[in-house]
């Protein structure tokens, strides 16, 4: 399986062959099913939740209307601290800079907490074309790398592997890349994270260069917050001459207490603990403590076309929790791979063609990787009202229409493959707006009812291949109405 | 033009249609959620506290002020300690009667060094009863991050009940920013093999904190 998300098929092709996969399914049924039991008993523990979620939201939202001034202030408070400001518009930018900063420190690797933003712009794939290594640390992102393999979940990258799968990918790749998996090993989770315990334990100490992401920024202390389990996290950020946070800028949150939300919903919402093993937070750098040189990389690539639209900004708030991936049908079935991007499930699906647009197959197709179920919205602890922006992009598809690419305003021309569904919605637009067609139309409908197919024919057998036609009534409404109010009450 | 010229003049086109938004944050944010969940008195507080850090698997002890010492050194005999990291701040007679080999917290200490020492004693900042945390802030009596973090086994004496509070929001109050700080709740742990917690991976497998009651 190739390492990266290019020239993916469309969601249904994808998830056509994944829902085939045994292995997968199984996978996935478990480990969703456990943590979504987990996640609500630890919810239910808040009697506050409803507040905290709306908190939240109103933090993340006023955040975004501000956000220029709070970039700026961000960059101010972070520089007072003694850390360094960098700005990427795209991708391409922000693999610049990380690479020129770790050729400047004169090494070659470089030690990488788990972080969306680097899976965002590939960052290890453009180190490595400068000649340095990437490792990463966390457990499961270990597992995907090793196993030359695509992160599948947010928070859990090799949630499509079971731990038989895991233990073999340890056996077979782990010598490849450093210290092998001891002799012997088992598939017992324990075993497998002593593994991994010594296999990291060379690379965290002699590592000069830490590169991490965030999951919060302070504006007004320049603190950035790092949310994790494992102990990875703050060795790459502890231990490192030289940290390199590459952070999404809409990441930011004003106030020091805002973190008093977020600290409470987040862990609850992820791992389903009233609170994960360890959360680092460092403010610039500290003397003779942690990194002598601290860098914060703040990344565009496409957020700020995602802010310019207005019923889909709301994406923006995302904490990059997964919650709404643990409780999708649909992600429980096709797993994360078919959605063709670093952030699967719900939230991947209006967001990875809102970062990227709606140009290429996978991205047109992801706002139609939904039954519009609404689970996503119920557990998003920040109130990210998933199947509205779905709908909204299903329109942007199929109709095209203005939007914003790379910063610049631009016209969408409709996607092909929905000549059929705007043919049909011209044809109920021009029926709605001629009642006398209209009448006559429903009147011809019930007449010949029996002799109705049962399944469209031409371009509407898909649809009607796993939906039943609606039966057509013996008598149109209007004419019952007619009929039994003889046209009294205000009926015309 | 610079890319931070471009990318703040992205969001500000891209914010155009947003109206003038003259409320302040302090309107734009209902904090209409709970300070502490829950009323207490103090000791069900420290109760409340040692039964969360127990339940992600920290071994909880309590003891009144004079009989630290001791509990220090039976502590680290039993977890068979040859050598003990020490926060430069740390009260010197937590330690007076310990066999263990002391290494002291210096700047220039490499990490493979701290490696092959096999225990830590600190205090800590504050400790938040609701989720079972401790939060280490690099005072002198918490030493610097790395010594936390790379020997295997954390002893953490927190003073009850003035070190605890009962919930996060209470906790980042008495918290200064400007410090670096470890929020620590339990010993480290995965959830990365089939969503099940598992303990111990690279940070202390063995967690234990001491409630201090006064002297």
């Amino acid at each position: 399986m190739s390492g990266t998300f290019v020239g993916m098929p469309a969601f249904p092709v994808a998830a056509r062959e994944a829902v085939g996969d045994r292995t997968l399914r199984s996978n996935l049924r478990h480990a969703t099913r456990t943590i979504r039991d987990k996640r609500a008993r630890a919810v239910a523990e808040l009697d506050d939740w409803a507040a905290l979620r709306e908190a939240g939201k109103q933090i993340k939202d006023h955040t975004l209307r501000h956000l220029d001034r709070y970039l700026v202030q961000v960059e101010e408070t972070v520089t007072a601290a003694g850390g360094t400001v960098h700005w990427a518009a795209d991708a391409d930018e922000a693999n610049e800079i990380v690479a020129r900063l770790v050729e400047e420190t004169g090494e070659s690797e470089v030690v990488k907490v788990k972080s969306m933003a680097t899976q965002e712009i590939a960052l290890n794939e453009a180190l490595e074309a400068r000649g340095i290594h990437a490792y990463e640390t966390d457990l499961a992102e270990l597992i995907v790398q090793l196993g030359k393999d695509r992160p599948s979940h947010i928070l859990v990258p090799a949630i499509h592997r079971n731990r038989g799968e895991i233990r073999d990918i340890f056996r077979s790749e782990m010598s490849e890349w450093g210290r092998p998996a001891p002799e012997g090993l088992t598939d017992t989770p324990a075993e497998l994270a002593e593994a991994a315990r010594l296999h990291l334990r060379e690379k965290f100490l002699r590592a000069k260069v830490g590169v991490s992401g965030a999951n919060f920024v302070v504006a007004e202390t320049g603190t950035l917050v790092v949310v994790e389990s494992e102990g990875n996290g703050r060795m790459c950020l502890t231990l490192p001459e030289t940290l390199i946070s590459v952070v999404g800028i809409e990441k930011i949150v004003p106030r020091w207490q805002d973190l008093e939300v977020f600290l409470q919903t987040l862990p609850r919402s992820s791992t389903a603990e009233r609170m994960n093993p360890y959360t680092s937070m460092w403010t610039g750098t500290t003397d003779e403590d942690g990194p002598r040189a601290f860098h914060l990389v703040l990344l565009d690539n496409g957020r700020t076309d995602t802010l310019a639209d207005e019923v889909g900004r709301q994406a923006l708030r995302c904490i990059r929790c997964s919650a709404c991936l643990n409780v999708c049908p649909v992600y429980e079935r096709a797993g994360g791979h078919a959605y063709g991007s670093v952030y699967p499930g719900p939230i991947g699906a209006i967001l990875s063609p809102q970062l990227r647009g709606t140009g290429s197959e996978i991205d047109a197709s992801l706002p139609y990787a939904s039954s519009l179920c609404g689970a996503c919205y119920e557990v998003c602890p920040v109130a990210i009202d998933i199947p509205e922006v779905l709908v909204h992009l299903r329109e942007r598809v199929v109709q095209g229409g203005p939007a914003v690419r790379d910063g610049n305003r631009v016209v969408l021309k409709p996607a092909r493959g929905h000549a059929a569904e705007r043919a049909a919605m011209r044809a109920a637009q021009w029926a709605f707006t001629h009642p006398g067609a209209l009448r006559t139309g429903q009147r011809l409908a019930s007449r010949t009812r029996r002799l109705h197919p049962r399944t469209l024919p031409g371009p509407g057998r898909a649809w009607s291949g796993s939906r039943d036609l609606p039966a057509v009534p013996a008598e149109p409404f209007r004419d019952w109405w007619q009929r039994t109010h003889g046209g009294k009450g205000g009926a015309k | 033009m610079s890319s931070r010229e471009r990318v703040l003049g992205r969001v500000r086109r891209a914010l155009a249609d947003v109206p003038g938004d003259a409320r302040p944050y302090e309107e734009a944010v209902a904090r209409d959620y709970l300070r502490e969940h829950g009323r207490r008195s103090v000791p069900e507080t420290v109760d409340l506290l040692a039964e969360n850090l127990a339940d992600y698997r920290a071994i909880v002890h309590r003891c009144a002020d004079g009989q630290l010492p001791e509990l220090l050194t039976r502590l680290l005999a039993a977890h068979g300690s040859q050598s003990v990291a020490v926060p430069p701040g740390l009260p010197p007679n937590w330690l007076k009667a310990v066999d263990a080999t002391r290494v002291q917290d210096r700047a220039a200490s490499t990490p493979p060094e701290l490696d092959r020492v096999d225990s830590v004693v600190t205090g800590c900042a504050v400790a938040v009863a609701e989720t079972g945390t401790i939060v280490l802030d690099g005072s002198p009596d918490q030493g610097r991050r790395r010594i936390t973090l790379v020997p295997d086994h954390h002893i953490c004496v927190v003073r009850v009940p003035d070190q605890v509070v009962a919930s996060v929001p209470q906790a980042l109050e008495r918290l200064d920013p400007a410090r670096p700080l470890t929020w620590i709740s339990g010993p480290s742990a995965t959830s990365d093999i089939e969503l099940d917690r598992v303990e111990g991976v690279h940070g202390p497998r063995t967690l234990e904190v001491v409630l201090l009651s006064g002297s």
